[in-house]
């Protein structure tokens, strides 16, 4: 068959791909790149899409072989990009000399003083004789010659004919970049790619180390010592039982073991200790917090809509919960998957399911978006891009967002593919239940819960808090009145501001009016309050049309509702009637899909090794990083669906694994072979996640708020938080006790102690977040009230506690870092405590100022500083320890500082 | 020019390499902290100083952000047409019946280069020789919130990260106790955070808010009423004098070092654990530093006159007097803002207070950058997200016009006293040497030596970049 790739793709695919993922300029923009081409070539990506993609450049009739392009490709495209194409391209500011060498036919045609290139005709070609340097008036590049070695490339290439799969006509390429429309792709081929096969259960491994007994303990370690033993690497030793614990208490319910769990595991030597200990965990609610966290990650959970106007969603709290709730019932996968996407057209058994059903769809709802969008189209648009987005990256790994302006640049997607899969998010009503309101134009319904489902009701308001939005209701609709009074009497038309203010605050009061409705006057949540976002299907079932460069006023042919054709392996499922979205979640959810499972496998890998087996869990697409052992992942992605897709028996078989109980220490010869770690021969030790650094300390001075919230704080309020919203927000970030996963998600406002320690930002779908350690932690950890007040319940805990003090010293360090503390340990601690003391009498800053900081402008700021702190302080009903308490919570604060606290081992 | 600078290992040693983001400053001495420069270059160190693509022109940047966007045809964008045709109606659609409205204020011609300046900005003017105005301006929406995001990150439609992070990330900081991109008392709305966020860039390249108004703000302390806040979250300890912090830092320490003794050579567990030590030594600098950034005492008081510090609501005298520091002191991006530009109505009087607000705390940073030798190497752009209409609106104002405006930069490599660009006979559209924000972005990036195609971030399966796959250079104004 005839490919007609765009060649400019092909050059993208060829040199692009690899220099992509490791973040590299996209040579898509015709940039030099001097990434090492040719080792780029060797990789296999780059050898698979090399073979996919052939061009319809030739020689003479014959089509270029894969070593002319590369050569092209490697050698000599990014010798004329660096040094050429400033002067000799379409895109140059002026072109010299008539001279285009971005095109073939720019360089058999030529410039002002003939062809550039002829051909395998070295001594005729003025390309060859300019950058040979031997014609004093035609040395090119004007600045100084090129090496030896791409002097002779050229010769080369000329001499072999001078292959080139660049095919562009001279001045088409798009001033505009990388808009690369109208070439047809092979999908056919594309499907080749190993994330596009479904996968199939592979072969277990058979195992030479005999030495080591039989050291498989489940299947899948059959496959990672396979790996181990190809690579050289041998297993590090198991990890003592202590650490074991704590990395698979915290892996699973993000919280630690307490002392007493783990010395009686300590002492437990029957045989099923640790299936005994997993068991307990999966069975605790603390797991569904844990994991329900995670895919709240991929879902972009989050209570406001961020963007200019941000409003608030009151309602997204349900999602959140039906999530935890999901994660703990182990819910089969696919049946998640099904209810997120198609909830609403499911058929339920009865009030609760259905009431289930209809939350989960708010995964499609709860994205960002831009409210105060003027053009309503613009707007449709978007918000289909951001589901197609999230259905994607969440539940396939693969960026057809990307497809959104162009076909996509990298992975077999045509851009009517993504247009396909718009029109069935066109032809659904997103119900994200907002006002319009200012800094609002798009209103929305919200669905209502079923009457009978056993469904919270929602948080109860505050009553004062209640009678203070009712008179600010009231004042605003009272002004507006008087304005248009006003108005009315003066017989004068109003002028825009004026008629414009009266609108909003109409339009204010209505929004407020909206919360007024949802709690009755002793704040108590009324059935108004028993509604959920989601969506719902659309009256109006519609095709969307093809937009050129993404532009809502550019619309071409409008193409029929469908999936990504090259994961349908041809047998797209039909659509029959109706939006397409149950057809979309039900080939989604399939056995048969070549992404889900082993999407949701990794997504599961990664969060108990703290790296996928695909490092690139949102994509799986020739621009993401291919998996590290496929074996592996297709083992754990068959097994998935052997286990009736439920994600705790999943976990249970990896953590019961030997990989998982293997120690983070290094051993000289194992790095050597696989310094990566990618065939995960020792444990990989990470940093806890915010939550659980948080959770953490809160547990470790016993305040930690076992108890789920009704609802969220966000209920209380309505509209844009630019205005009056801003103010009903007021208190969201009071002190709490709460499980991390419980404070309020409002876009722009992540709470301090999640964001600091890089929680996901929820504009994005985040598989995996980043682990960063910088000083803005630090400044955190050393001064942020919210850990003093963890740190002072901490010591009075420690301070309510018999014994002495060397006993208080050990029960902190088990608490925190779960271990006892060593004989200097406990020692350093002794002399803290005495030193800590003197160090802060008198509130100390007296004695420093003239004291050895030798900086007296300073001292006296910090002075300055506390002085006025503790006046905003003495309102607070806490006050600062003195004495010997603040010295219990300062060595306490130092345990949740330390390096040990926040690392899994 | 290097790609490798602006190439982040893949994601396996990604987390590595920011797990261990601290442990590169090494074991620096704590002597030198104002204005020290990396001692050596690390360049695991995502915030390590990195070369540019090619020879930059500026090493830092001064962001003037106006919101709200400030009426070009009353400051720098003279329309003598305006003035005879003044009262005429104008317009078509829901515009007809619009009356143009002549600027109030005079131009007149400053400088040796005879640029064209109004009555309102008399200091500024001062310093015509120096501006680079850019008269061709133009953004897509012309709504507030959406041309914020856009002037900051390149859209609206999308969360993307803002130039002072890209900036951040393509070139590294220049002080190690500081953070490298600073905003000061940056708007809460409009995008808020958005406009200096990192978006998916790295978290440690977003904007670090600096609240200008906060305790030991210029030694001009709170103002009644308000609330005490820190001027960098967490960056003063409301309990613990200085002694007995490094108390507890010195425990800290211990406890750390005894775990770095017990990794032995597991050199994963020691950069981790390294970087933690790191973190807090370089937290503890940051908390004597900040301040004395902060305390003017040690500006002479004829500086302080010459910025108008003291003199009546000196907010913004403050923010430029504190840019001026934060930049010396090795901050690669500060922004401060200015809002209040919004002049509907009463344009007269508003537009009046607001650029005296303005005008001498704007000329005396000219003044005191070139004074110090900064002007050369620092890029100040002063802008807001669009313009005002030459017709009128409510008798006495101007709507938002975003088809035409001015923006303008000094220092850098820009050429002084240059008129670039211009609008139609009226200041609607621009018609000549159109810069859009795309444009206006790759200008900036290139005079900070980075190529704006080729600074690029992998996210979500493709090569971001702040100009999305637009901006041309203008380098008609490159010095």
């Amino acid at each position: 068959m005839v490919i007609t790739i765009r060649p400019l793709l092909a050059a993208v695919l060829l040199a692009g791909v690899p220099s992509a993922i490791e973040g590299a300029a996209p040579p898509a923009t015709e940039e030099a790149s001097d990434d090492p081409m040719g080792e780029a070539m060797d990789s296999p990506m780059g050898n698979q899409m090399g073979n996919q993609m052939g061009g319809d450049a030739a020689i003479g009739d014959r089509p270029l072989t894969q070593q002319e392009i590369s050569f092209f490709e490697n050698r000599i495209r990014p010798v004329l990009v660096a040094q050429c194409y400033g002067c000799h391209s379409a895109k140059a500011t002026r072109v010299r000399g008539n001279l285009l060498l971005d095109t073939n036919e720019g360089m058999l045609k030529g410039g002002d003083i003939g062809p550039a290139v002829i051909p395998g005709d070295l001594d005729e070609s003025l390309l060859i004789e300019a950058i040979r340097y031997g014609n004093p008036d035609l040395e090119m590049p004007p600045k100084a010659k090129l090496p030896p070695e791409v002097i002779q490339d050229f010769e080369r290439w000329v001499s072999m004919g001078a292959p080139d799969p660049r095919v562009v006509h001279a001045g088409t390429i798009d001033a505009a970049g990388p808009e690369i429309t109208n070439y047809a792709m092979d999908i056919e081929k594309g499907r080749r790619f190993w994330a596009y096969t479904p996968p199939v259960k592979p072969a277990t491994p058979t195992v030479a180390s005999a030495a080591l007994g039989p050291w498989p303990l489940v299947e899948l370690d059959r496959f990672t010592l396979a790996s181990m033993e190809a690579k050289g690497a041998t297993p590090a030793d198991d990890a003592d039982r202590r650490t074991w614990l704590r990395r698979v208490t915290f892996d699973l319910t993000g919280l630690p073991p307490t002392p007493q769990e783990t010395e009686s595991f300590e002492r437990d030597n029957a045989p099923g200790a640790h299936e005994r200990a997993v068991d307990r965990l999966l069975a605790s609610n603390a797991f569904g917090e844990r994991w329900g966290r995670h895919w709240l990650d991929v879902a972009r959970y989050a209570e406001s809509s961020g963007k200019e106007s941000n409003v608030i969603y009151p309602h997204a709290w349900r999602y959140r919960d039906y999530v935890i709730d999901a994660f703990n019932a182990d819910k089969p996968f696919d049946q998640f998957v099904r209810e997120q996407i198609a909830g609403d057209l499911l058929r339920a058994e009865n009030a609760n399911d259905r009431a289930e059903n209809l939350i989960a769809t708010a995964y499609l709802a709860i994205g960002p978006k831009s409210h105060s969008a003027q053009n309503p189209r613009q707007f449709a648009f978007d918000v289909a891009d951001e589901q197609i987005d999230a259905v994607s990256q969440g539940f396939l790994g693969v960026t057809v967002a990307c497809a959104r302006c162009h076909d996509h640049k990298f992975d077999p997607i045509p851009q009517k593919d993504y247009y396909a899969i718009a029109g069935i998010f066109l032809s659904t009503t997103t119900a994200f239940g907002t006002e319009r309101s200012p800094g609002n134009r798009h209103a929305a319904p919200i669905v209502e819960l079923p009457r009978d489902a056993a469904v919270s009701d929602g948080p109860t308001m505050p009553a004062a808090r209640r009678s203070l939005v009712a008179s600010a209701a009231e004042r605003l609709k009272r002004e507006a009145e008087e304005e248009a009074e006003k108005i009315k009497e003066s017989k004068e038309r109003g002028d825009n501001q004026s008629l414009f203010r009266i609108r909003q605050q109409r339009d204010q009061a209505l929004v407020l009016e909206t919360i007024l409705e949802r709690f009755a006057d002793d704040g108590s949540p009324t059935a108004m309050n028993r509604v959920t976002m989601g969506v719902l299907e659309s009256d109006r079932i519609v095709d969307a049309p093809v937009l050129t460069r993404g532009e809502v006023d550019k619309a071409g042919e409008r193409v029929p509702r469908g999936f990504v054709q090259v994961l349908t392996d041809g047998t797209a499922p039909k659509i029959a009637s109706g939006s397409g979205r149950l057809e979309l979640a039900e080939w989604i959810a399939s056995p048969t899909n070549p992404l889900t499972g082993r999407v949701w496998a990794n997504r599961v890998w990664l969060h108990l090794f703290g790296r996928g087996i695909v490092p690139t869990p949102d994509n799986f697409g020739n621009s993401g990083v291919p998996p590290t052992d496929q074996r592996l992942l297709d083992h754990l992605a068959t097994r998935l669906v052997e286990l009736r897709w439920s994600t705790k028996a999943l976990i249970r078989e990896i953590v019961l694994s030997h990989t998982y109980r293997l120690a983070s220490t290094e051993s000289a010869a194992s790095s050597k072979a696989d310094p990566e770690n990618t065939t995960f021969w020792r444990y990989p030790s990470r940093r806890l996640d915010a939550e659980v650094i948080r959770d953490s300390m809160l547990f470790a001075a016993g305040i930690l708020d076992r108890t789920r919230p009704d609802g969220s704080q966000v209920n209380f309020a309505e509209g844009a938080i630019r205005g009056p919203t801003q103010q009903l927000l007021a208190g969201i970030d009071a002190p709490s006790n709460v499980r991390s996963v419980y404070l309020p998600i409002v876009r722009d406002q992540i709470p301090e102690s999640l964001e600091v320690f890089d929680f996901a930002e929820p504009a994005f779908v985040t598989g995996d977040r980043a682990e960063t350690n910088v000083p803005t932690q630090a400044l955190f950890l050393m001064n942020s009230p919210e850990v003093l007040r963890a740190s002072d319940a901490f010591a009075a805990r420690l301070l309510a506690s018999d014994g002495s003090d060397s006993e208080r010293i050990m029960l902190a360090f088990r608490l925190t870092l779960g271990r006892k503390p060593s004989a200097s340990e406990i020692s350093a601690s002794r002399d803290f405590l005495k030193d800590f003391v003197k160090a802060n009498a008198n509130g100390a800053p007296t004695g420093e100022r003239s004291g050895s900081e030798g900086n007296g402008r300073r001292g006296r700021l910090r002075e300055r500083a506390r002085e006025q702190n503790l006046q905003r302080n003495s309102g607070r009903s806490e006050i600062a320890p003195t004495g010997e308490k603040a010295a219990w919570s300062a060595f306490c604060q130092a345990l949740y500082q330390s390096a040990e606290f926040r690392s899994i081992d | 020019m290097d790609l490798c600078n602006h190439r982040l290992p893949i994601a396996v040693t990604r987390r590595e390499m920011l797990r261990t983001l601290g442990c590169g400053f090494g074991y620096l001495a704590f002597a030198g902290l104002a204005n020290s420069a990396w001692s050596q270059e690390t360049p695991s160190d995502p915030l390590a100083p990195k070369a540019p693509h090619f020879a930059a022109r500026a090493k830092r940047v001064i962001f003037l952000c106006m919101a709200g966007g400030p009426s070009h045809v009353d400051t720098f964008d003279y329309k003598p047409k305006l003035v005879t045709d003044d009262g005429k109606s104008f317009g078509k659609g829901f515009r007809a019946g619009a009356k143009l409205l002549a600027s109030p204020w005079k131009f007149k011609q400053h400088g040796k280069s005879g640029l064209w300046i109004s009555d309102l900005f008399p200091e500024v003017a001062k310093h015509a020789d120096d501006l680079c105005l850019c008269r061709g301006m133009k953004t897509d929406v012309p709504a507030h919130a959406q041309a914020t995001t856009k002037l900051h990150t390149g859209s609206f439609q999308f969360v993307r990260p803002s130039m002072g992070a890209w900036s951040l990330y393509g070139l590294g900081t220049m002080n190690k106790n500081l953070p490298g991109f600073v905003t000061i008392d940056p708007d809460r709305g409009n995008g808020g955070a958005q406009n200096y966020g990192s978006a998916f860039l790295p978290a440690l390249y977003q904007g670090v808010p600096v609240r200008a108004g906060a305790k030991g703000g210029g030694g001009q302390g709170q103002r009644r009423g308000q609330q005490q806040e820190d001027p960098i979250e967490n960056i003063n300890n409301d309990r613990y004098g200085e002694k007995a912090q490094r108390e507890q830092l010195d425990l800290l320490q211990r406890l750390n070092k005894e775990h770095l003794r017990h990794a032995k050579d597991d050199t994963s567990t020691r950069n981790a654990v390294e970087g933690v030590i790191e973190s807090y030594e370089l937290a503890f600098r940051m908390q004597a530093e900040v301040p004395d950034l902060l305390d003017f005492a040690d500006e002479s008081k004829a500086t302080l006159e010459s910025y108008g510090i003291g003199d009546g609501d000196d907010r913004f005298a403050r923010q430029c007097l504190l840019a001026r520091r934060f930049s010396e002191a090795g901050v690669r991006f500060v922004e401060v803002s200015q809002g209040g530009w919004d002049t509907h109505r009463n344009l007269r009087d508003d537009l009046t207070k607001q650029c005296t607000k303005v005008d001498r705390p704007i000329a005396a940073l000219l003044g005191d950058l070139k004074r110090r030798g900064m002007l050369k190497d620092t890029l100040v752009v002063w802008g807001g997200e669009f313009g005002r209409t030459p017709y009128a609106q409510n008798g006495d104002g101007r709507d938002h016009n975003n088809k035409g405006f001015t923006t303008w930069m000094a220092g850098g490599g820009v050429k002084g006293g240059l008129s670039y660009g211009s609008t139609d006979d009226y200041g609607i559209e621009s018609v000549d040497g159109i810069m859009d924000i795309h444009d206006w972005h790759a200008t900036i990036l290139h005079i900070l030596g980075l190529n704006h195609e080729k600074l690029t971030f992998n996210h979500a399966g493709r090569d971001f970049r702040l100009t999305d796959v637009k901006g041309n250079v203008h380098s008609e104004i490159l010095a």
